[in-house]
């Protein structure tokens, strides 16, 4: 039983000892040459002249590119084909790459970059909200408008009302890795392409488009990235396809890497959101109808913009029932790096929406926050419910036509007689288990017993206050755009018993090959270390998704599976023909088989198999079933499944300063029936910090030429390892999902990041001791943003 | 420059440009590509390595190798995240706990973190969170990390990591006294002096300057001692921070505690107090502090000595009192200072630029204030006193009243600029809201969000 086991990272000593190799770690060939992009220095204008002289004199340079030295395509984006790989002379942000230098060391290439004379024809950049507004400028013919019941009538029904406004800022990715690429030119014109990338299969697509090749000319592969939170889904490309265009031009290996300022003046972030909220509820706090309007800037190209707001939208209810809502969302064309893909990819910001009208509507009515949030809570699944942690295991029904009917779970389900609550995009809601979750972690948390301890503290103390706060997440798991919702994998068993493990997905640090390598060595009953893992590589499994939206155990995980049962059901096969049985009494367990009485090896079951000439080597391949969505009208189902958890958090602020800290944190999270609890717990903790960081000390700063401020972690500042819960409990909810996914597990990646709405709320909270008024705190909670909020609660 | 050090147990001697990094040396010339390039400015961790500095008597200290030069080495012994394993490939204890307790997830700020935690681990340290304060992690929340240090605590250090001293001949390019040092650079005035590199460092890793003519300060003893005399400390102008952290303790712990805060370990185990004034920024901590304290600054010129109140020191942003080839040979400050407090306020606790520093050290006798020296840092193109604010407080009670009547004098004294640390209204209303908080802490009140226990 490899499966559910707490087992380390499959990478981790090799961590610990520094012998994990990167993309910047690999031995390169002699006369490897080294790549740096020249970037604009205006945000908006025309580029009227360039002397790139300096640079071709510059030590080791080799060779300076435009624009117009591009073969064939000149486009690095994953969507709308508005990114250029290097501008064609309009510029349309500070950091634009204009033009590539390539030259005998990464420091010469650095250097010469330096010395381009660009002239430009400047013109006003659109930087703000409101200038994007005013300017109509603007991704999609107009805002996206999703709609249930009737909003206005509901608004101006209700008994009372609130309306406001909450900025959130976006928030730069920060993977320890820069973003990296090398390319290796190959015979007859191919290319290999080792990218740091959560998507191979768009690394192969760009630099075959690039090459004017087809994409079985281009492999890539990519081990390991050293981190990547969505900033690696797509922002990689710009790298490959330089390096490829370098090295096919100049026929020498071509490796880049940002230096880390350029790679956050060139890189997308985190998209930054103001959402806008008109809410009506009656005197316990209930909902009637909310109005919001979603704005957010996406920078100067499409790239992911439009899934990411429609995320946002998606996550508009997070874990409330909103009988009549409209969200309103204007997708915002900017002159600053194009926002990107990042952890939650639009779902935080929608969640931390409805919870600032939660918060707010407590504020008003003066009910304990945690109270109101329960009241507006979805119905729970089914009567009667899966009412506790459930501590058996599910059938593992993971191939669908094994699945034994009636089990317990599913006939709690269909005795559910009232219909389950939908969404605002119209979706059912039959997994939603927060209401015990949270009277769990309420009780976990000793929740009441500190709100009241706080109260005294905050009575007593004049410049200390504390605060606590609680808040939930539901996370809607799949792509949204549903084709991306399907995985491969490649398995080959070896004569003597060893596994050679493949799959579409990537690893970043979040333990996707260590868990699909247990589910593999689940599959054939073997130990984990007879499965090895190996790098994702576009030769193997082609037409591959990202590793994003949390799906990357899901989708892979059954891919594998997939395979592996395919190749232990040949070999069932085979050994049941020779020992005259029926493949069904033949099981494989603790690195055995069992035929019948008899024992044999899984190693001499896969000698004998061979032996036999039975394919040991199998494709596997899932599609997650029951996906349908309309984004333009807004509904459907787009999601197989919610992943759920909540948090508590309590801090103290300095009423001087503003200066804060978190002091304690306790969540439950609901990773279904885990197929590593300490890889899943990693996700949580790591997720948590993360979005805490987000809302509190990292702020990107622009100045009013559109130039980022914020640059380089000495201004930028992630949460460092003082800033991390003191006390800091989490816990599973381990139940298993009721959806069919791989061992009835949950998706992890970013759920938890969600939870860090609790330490900001906390905040809040925290503020609000300082006066009657709400604070009205806006994101991130800097120290400065903080004092401004204890301004405004004192009024 | 002729450079010979032990590279993970093994002597190294080579012929470096100045400027040439560790960082860059150990990962493009020796393909030890254990240590990372995270940011190449010294403020993520992850290319830490151990160094021991048999001359200092220091013991092994965590420094990031990506602004660490070559020449800056000699004599001393190196470990990168290599070399701190067994000889038959045994895991080090905290990077067996780090694996039993998952603190790695992407592995990239790994080999940093072990790198930090395996120096720690040398001196018994169990102030985690100070030792990891200089290696940021994306991945983890760092909870698995602490964890994996907390294991690894007790376990005695392994032997594999004694390095013999390495007796070294003086190099021209690090003159070992002051005499020595200061005769040269009165010959050399256009040569740059290096002592820790934690700023220099990165006019050569961003600012992609060459620089050619320099000296390289880290072995010139005579500059790292403190002198205790008449009521008096002499500190060096080559006493790292965190020697003087240490001295600190003892006789001006909030001092200290200022300086707990000031870059990370490994910036304060290479940056000096010599480097930090002598820089002149108009955010660095030390200087504040030491106005406060009403220090001396000591510089020499050949064999001319001089000196001033180190308030004197700092003309204008971007200038100070010192001449071509002068340098900074020390700072004196009172041995006891019961009064003096330092306030450094920063978007993250640790690891961050101020976006204010204020130091406060004001004497009440009879209910009045008899003495008040107040600087900070932050809030002009200098570091800079509140004479305003301390004339609104001299003879005045020592009330609430005295204190928000004298906190409207710093709009007097500072006129702060906004940045992408902060606003100028916010510098200015918490330059006010820390006289409070003086007066408050002084009267006995929690102040400090430090010390609040969940």
């Amino acid at each position: 039983m490899t499966v559910a086991k707490p087992l380390p990272h499959d990478a981790a000593k090799l961590h610990v000892t520094g012998a994990a190799r990167y993309i910047d770690d690999i031995p390169t060939p002699e006369g490897t040459l080294h790549l740096a992009f020249g970037t604009a220095t205006i945000a908006c204008g025309q580029i009227t002249a360039m002397d790139l002289s300096g640079v071709r004199a510059a030590d080791g340079v080799v060779a300076v590119l435009t624009a117009d030295d591009l073969p064939f395509a000149n486009d690095v984006s994953p969507s709308a084909h508005d990114e250029p790989l290097l501008a064609t002379g309009e510029v349309h942000y500070l950091g634009q790459p204009v033009f590539l230098v390539v030259a005998d060391s990464h420091l010469n290439a650095r250097k010469a970059a330096r010395l381009g004379q660009i002239a430009y024809t400047e013109r006003q950049p659109i930087l703000t909200i409101e200038e994007a507004l005013a300017a109509d400028s603007l991704f999609e013919d107009g805002p996206r408008i999703w709609t249930k019941g009737d909003v206005d009538p509901a608004l101006a029904a209700a008994p009372h009302r609130i309306a406001g406004q909450i900025d959130m800022g976006g928030q730069e990715h920060f993977y320890l890795e820069g973003q990296a690429a090398l390319c290796l030119p190959q015979e007859g014109g191919d290319m290999v392409v080792q990218s740091s990338t959560q998507h191979p299969t768009e690394i192969q697509h760009k630099v075959a488009d690039a090459l004017g090749v087809p994409m079985h000319a281009v492999r890539c592969e990519v081990r390991r990235m050293g981190g990547g939170f969505g900033g690696k889904e797509s922002q990689g490309n710009a790298l490959a396809v330089a390096c490829a265009v370098a090295a096919r031009r100049t026929g020498y290996a071509c490796k880049m890497r940002y230096d880390r300022d350029d790679d956050m003046m060139i890189t997308g972030k985190r998209h930054d959101f103001r959402i806008a909220y008109d809410a009506g509820y009656d005197a316990d706090g209930k909902l009637l109808a909310v109005d919001f309007t979603q704005m957010t800037r996406c920078g100067w190209a499409m790239d992911l913009s439009l899934p990411v707001a429609d995320r946002a939208m998606l996550h508009a209810d997070n874990a409330y029932h909103l009988p009549h809502v409209r969200i309103t969302s204007h997708r915002l064309r900017t002159n600053m790096q194009s926002a990107t893909a990042f952890r939650g990819f639009g779902g935080p910001q929608g969640v931390l929406g409805i919870e600032r009208v939660m918060d707010h509507i407590a504020a008003e009515l003066g009910i304990d926050p945690v109270i109101v949030r329960q009241r507006n809570y979805y119905a729970r699944m089914g009567i009667g419910g899966l009412s506790a942690p459930r501590a058996t295991r599910p059938p593992e029904d993971i191939s669908g036509h094994k699945k034994q009917s009636g089990t317990e779970l599913d006939r709690k389900m269909d005795l559910d007689p009232s219909p389950p609550q939908q969404t605002p995009y119209n979706m059912p809601v039959t997994d939603f288990i927060l209401d015990e979750l949270t009277v769990s972690l309420l009780t976990r948390s000793d929740y009441h017993a500190r709100r009241a301890r706080i109260a005294g503290w905050n009575a007593k103390e004049p410049i200390l206050k504390k605060g606590i706060a609680f808040s939930p997440v539901k996370f809607g798991i799949s792509f949204t755009l549903t084709h991306l919702n399907q995985a491969g994998a490649l398995v080959h068993v070896y004569q003597d018993g060893s596994v050679h493990m493949n799959h579409g997905g990537t690893e970043m640090g979040q333990g996707l090959f260590q868990k699909v390598a247990q589910v593999a060595a689940h599959r054939f009953g073997i130990d984990t270390a007879q499965v090895k893992i190996t790098a994702t590589d576009t030769a193997k499994v082609p037409n591959t998704s990202a590793t994003a939206a949390s799906s990357g155990s899901d989708l892979n995980g059954m891919a594998v599976a997939n395979a592996c049962d395919i190749i232990r059901d040949r070999i069932a096969v085979c050994l049941a023909q020779l020992h005259q049985t029926k493949p069904d009494d033949i099981r494989f367990e603790n690195g055995d088989v069992h035929i019948g009485t008899r024992t044999i090896s899984f190693a001499q079951a896969a000698q004998t198999a061979y032996q036999n000439r039975i394919s040991l080597s199998a494709t596997g391949f899932y599609k997650t079933p029951d996906l349908a969505w309309d984004r333009i009208k807004g509904e459907g189902t787009p999601f197989f499944y919610f992943a759920q958890g909540a948090a508590v958090t309590e801090v103290v602020i300095d009423t001087l300063t503003g200066e804060n800290r978190i002091l304690r944190t306790d969540i439950v999270h609901d990773a279904g029936a885990s197929l590593n609890p300490a890889l899943d717990i990693g996700q949580i903790e790591g997720g948590y910090v993360q979005g805490a960081g987000w809302l509190t000390t990292e702020e990107l700063v622009w100045d009013d030429s559109g130039r980022l401020r914020t640059h380089a972690p000495s201004t930028y500042k992630i949460p460092a390892c003082s800033d991390r819960p003191d006390i800091f409990n989490v816990a599973l909810w381990d139940a298993p999902n009721p959806a069919q996914t791989i061992y009835r597990s949950k998706a992890v990646g970013e759920p938890p990041f969600m939870l860090g709405i609790s330490a900001f709320l906390a905040l809040s909270d925290a503020v609000s001791a300082c006066g009657p008024h709400y604070p009205d705190l806006q994101a991130p909670a800097t120290a400065e943003e903080i004092l401004n909020a204890i301004d405004r609660a004192r009024g | 420059m002729q450079v010979t050090f032990l590279l993970n147990g093994e002597t190294v001697t080579l012929d470096a440009p100045p400027t040439r990094s560790l960082l860059d040396w150990l990962r493009e010339d020796r393909g030890l590509c254990g240590t990372k390039e995270g940011c190449n400015e010294g403020d993520c961790g992850a290319c830490t390595v151990v160094v021991t500095d048999p001359h200092g008597d220091t013991g092994a200290r965590a420094l990031n190798a990506c602004i660490l030069f070559l020449p800056q080495l000699h004599g001393k012994s190196v470990r990168t995240v290599e070399g701190v394993s067994g000889p038959d490939g045994e895991l080090h204890p905290v990077q067996a706990a780090m694996v039993t307790h998952h603190g790695s997830q992407c592995g990239f700020c790994t080999p940093g973190f072990v790198a930090s935690m395996v120096a720690g681990h040398l001196k018994g340290r169990t102030d985690h969170d100070d030792v990891l304060a200089g290696n940021l992690c994306r991945c983890t929340g760092y909870a698995p990390i602490i964890r994996a240090a907390k294991t690894a605590q007790d376990a005695p250090p392994p032997a594999w990591l004694d390095d013999p001293a390495l007796p070294v001949a003086p190099v021209p390019y690090a003159p070992e006294t002051l005499d020595a040092l200061a005769t040269w650079y009165a010959a050399n005035p256009d040569a740059t002096l290096i002592a820790g590199a934690t700023d220099a460092g990165l006019w050569v890793t961003k600012q992609l300057r060459d620089l050619t003519k320099v000296a390289f300060l880290n072995r010139c003893r005579d500059l790292q001692h403190f002198e205790f005399a008449e009521g008096a400390i002499t500190i060096g102008a080559g006493v790292t921070m965190t020697d003087l952290m240490e001295t600190m303790r003892v006789h001006h712990p909030s001092y200290a505690e200022l300086i707990r805060r000031y870059g990370s370990e490994q910036v304060r185990n290479a940056a000096t107090i010599g480097g930090n004034i002598a820089n002149g920024s108009p955010i660095g901590d030390n200087p504040p502090a030491l106005i406060a304290l009403g220090a001396t600054l000591h510089l020499r010129h050949g064999p001319k000595l001089r000196k001033m109140p180190i308030e004197e020191f700092f003309v204008e942003y971007g200038k100070q009192d010192r001449a071509p080839g002068e340098l900074v040979t020390g700072v004196t400050i009172p041995q006891t200072a019961p009064n003096l407090r330092c306030y450094k306020i920063s978007k993250r606790f640790d690891q961050d630029i101020s976006a204010v520093c204020g130091c406060f050290n004001v004497t009440v006798q009879d209910g009045h204030v008899q003495r008040a020296r107040i600087a900070f840092g932050g809030m002009a193109g200098t570091p800079h006193r509140a004479n305003a604010v301390e004339a609104a407080l001299i003879g005045q009670p020592w009330t609430a009243l005295t204190i928000s009547e004298a906190a409207e004098k710093f709009e007097t004294d500072y006129t702060p600029m906004s940045d992408m640390r902060a606003s100028a209204s916010y510098r200015m209303r918490v330059a006010r809201n820390l006289l409070h908080r003086y007066f408050a802490e002084m009267s006995g009140h929690a102040t400090n969000v430090l010390e609040v226990a969940p």
